[in-house]
């Protein structure tokens, strides 16, 4: 009798956590693993993309090759961003873990800048490329590099429009259990697409130049 | 009458504590402890410098050699080369999924790490069947088009 008492106190206690993670926890698992599912769909996307470079990356065409065309300080450059970029949304995930909304901000802030930076030599390089006649019609090789790497950068296009708007709703809102289930979907998509770029710089970029 | 009260008192006061207590450990899996309710909205991962630090510069590391290797022409051959690289590229991708991702066999109860098996059989099975069937159809293909080539006026 005594013990009863003590257990039904003991629940009475725990009512307000109870209440708390019966409401948050599950569903929030959910979008965490559907959102996985996601990505791992996209990865055949790029997989498939990659099968195709894999084919056709050596049929020049008679047209400039890899060795040629690929300049790679430049990627260098750029990866480094990218590998920048993936620390600081680190960051920004270990601010929103301590609750700090100003430092998360910053650091999505540095996040989007390094992203942009990425997007924007990315988009030069293209840009160039195409004004020394290689774009995309010229050979099968540029026809299957322009798809695989400009899908890449239109990815990485729509991570950094997702995170100014969760700068925006974080900074509306505060970081509400939403926003930081926002955000850790966003952290997957950023260091997902990280880890695509491996893929790239490795078998387009640096295979691509070898003889 | 009042003994009954207190039993059915009883049953609900430990119903209620072993579901908070079960939630409550389920929560927190794999969690270094000592961060309260702080970290409630990330599905149970904790995030610690520690981790992306190590993870980004094993990243720094596996980056920086492949592109030496080719921009210093370290190997002498492409194939040697390709390999190497290809090694440091499948190792580097390990470790983002482990400190970036956060992947690990507990994450999800395990399902995260099946369907990232499952999409990787996949990947597999596209790239290798891709490059086996077009090399083949190369292969076959190239002797007749030489012959054509050489027939041509």
């Amino acid at each position: 009798m005594a013990v009863g008492s003590g257990s039904a106190v003991a629940g009475a206690a725990n009512d307000s956590r109870r209440f708390y993670l019966t409401t948050e926890h599950h569903p929030e698992n959910g979008t965490l693993f559907g959102f996985w599912l996601y990505l791992m769909s996209d990865c055949l996307v790029f997989a498939c993309l990659f099968a195709g470079y894999a084919v056709l990356g050596r049929s020049y065409a008679g047209g400039p090759t890899g060795a040629e065309l690929f300049d790679l300080p430049l990627v260098a450059v750029n990866t480094s961003l990218l590998l920048l970029s993936s620390i600081t949304y680190g960051f920004a995930m270990i601010e929103m873990q301590r609750g700090r909304l100003p430092g998360t901000l910053v650091w999505l802030g540095v996040t989007g800048l390094l992203g942009a930076g990425f997007v924007g030599i990315e988009l030069t390089e293209f840009a160039h490329l195409i004004h020394e006649g290689a774009g995309p019609g010229r050979s099968a090789f540029l026809s299957s590099f322009f798809t695989l790497v400009g899908t890449h950068g239109l990815h990485v296009t729509c991570g950094i429009i997702w995170l100014i708007t969760l700068m925006v709703q974080s900074g509306k809102h505060g970081l509400i259990p939403e926003n930081r289930r926002r955000l850790m979907c966003l952290s997957m998509f950023w260091h997902f697409l990280d880890v695509v770029w491996i893929g790239v710089f490795t078998f387009v970029y640096l295979m691509g130049v070898l003889p | 009458m009042s003994a009954e009260t207190a039993v059915v008192d009883h049953g609900h006061g430990v119903l209620g504590d072993g579901h908070g207590a079960g939630h409550g450990g389920h929560g927190h899996d794999g969690h270094g402890g000592g961060h309260g309710g702080g970290d409630h909205g990330t599905g149970g991962t904790h995030f610690t410098l520690r981790g992306y630090v190590t993870g980004f510069l094993g990243a720094v590391f596996l980056t920086a050699l492949p592109f030496w290797f080719v921009m210093g022409k370290t190997f002498g051959s492409s194939g040697t080369t390709a390999a190497v690289i290809l090694a440091f590229a499948a190792v580097q991708i390990v470790v983002h999924m482990i400190y970036f991702l956060h992947m690990s066999p507990k994450s999800e109860g395990g399902w995260n790490l099946l369907a990232l098996l499952f999409t990787v059989m996949l990947v597999v099975i596209a790239l290798s069947g891709s490059l086996w069937v077009m090399y083949h159809l190369n292969h076959n293909m190239m002797p007749d088009s030489m012959m054509n080539m050489h027939n041509m006026p």
